[in-house]
């Protein structure tokens, strides 16, 4: 049984970490360009940047306080689905929306783009929640 | 000569006009009774429309609004409301075509609305005798942009006032 169930999350677990994984050697290789000082992406940086207030809102105030969470969109009251590729293995499977995303909500919540550097501690953070 | 053309303009609509609600306006015989109302939602729908839409809010049907509304709110999805809703040009193109062909062809006047609250046909079914005043206002509506909460089938384009449920 045990056996069985350690082959499942390996089965279950492998695209997901496949799919977030090319989107973070994406933003790993800008974040390289952007400074000369970067390192690695930070699952703790991201946490950090995920709770953050800016002005007086956080990413949290609309995908939750934790990412296992349903979110709500703050205008529209609109669900959210759960950011937490454990919960929701949809996220971080598309580079496209990932990139659309984070241009709007960047925008919206900093006023300005993100870094390649904030998208892969964001995004390593969320992959990091079980 | 006007019953004429009233007539042609008819028959020139009428591939537009869906069945139910062409017999629910004839029923009601009231705001309809003239012009028989049309179908908001199109019969073939855009699936990039949908999903683009309704990911924060519902998709609004393309007859709420007139083409040139609909052409104003496309071009300024980067500041849609107080919020960058901003999309890649391919998709902005093909959203864009879809709302501008199937926008309302009632439309009179030259004021082009960015919201449809601030349509004729909106303020006219939610006057102070059709809804109690602060109703808009209330938890569990929101605001008047949250069509759901009263019209269930709003998602669908079926605003039918027969099944309207103004929530306490």
């Amino acid at each position: 049984m045990k056996r069985m169930l350690f082959a499942f999350i390996l089965t279950s677990s492998a695209p997901l970490y496949a799919a977030a994984t090319t989107i973070l050697d994406g933003y790993r290789i800008t974040a390289k360009q952007e400074s000369a000082a970067f390192k690695d992406f930070s699952a703790a940086r991201g946490e950090t940047f995920y709770r953050a207030k800016m002005g007086d809102v956080a990413c949290a105030s609309c995908h939750g306080t934790s990412p296992k969470d349903h979110g709500k969109h703050a205008t529209t009251g609109k669900d959210i689905l759960p950011m937490a590729p454990s919960v929701n293995p949809e996220r971080f499977t598309d580079a496209a929306k990932v990139e659309k995303w984070f241009r709007r909500n960047c925008n919206d919540v900093l006023k300005r783009a993100c870094t390649a550097s904030e998208k892969g501690d964001f995004i390593t953070f969320l992959t990091s929640v079980r | 000569m006007k019953a004429v053309l009233s007539l042609l303009c008819a028959l020139l609509l009428l591939p537009a006009i869906s069945l139910a609600e062409a017999e629910e306006g004839n029923e009601k015989g009231e705001s309809g009774g003239k012009h028989a109302s049309l179908a908001l939602q199109p019969a073939q729908m855009n699936v990039k429309w949908q999903q683009e839409c309704s990911s924060c809010h519902i998709a609004y049907a393309p007859g709420l609004l007139s083409p040139e509304s609909w052409r104003r709110v496309m071009a300024g999805l980067d500041k849609h409301f107080g919020t960058d809703a901003s999309l890649a040009p391919a998709e902005s193109k093909e959203i864009t075509d879809f709302l501008v062909r199937n926008g309302s062809n009632r439309w009179s006047g030259t004021a082009a609305p960015l919201r449809i609250t601030e349509t004729s046909g909106f303020l006219r079914e939610h006057r102070g005798d059709e809804v109690p005043a602060g109703a808009f206002k209330r938890a569990s509506v929101k605001s008047a942009a949250n069509c759901q909460a009263c019209h269930s089938g709003a998602a669908k384009g079926d605003f039918n006032e027969h099944g309207v449920k103004i929530p306490n």
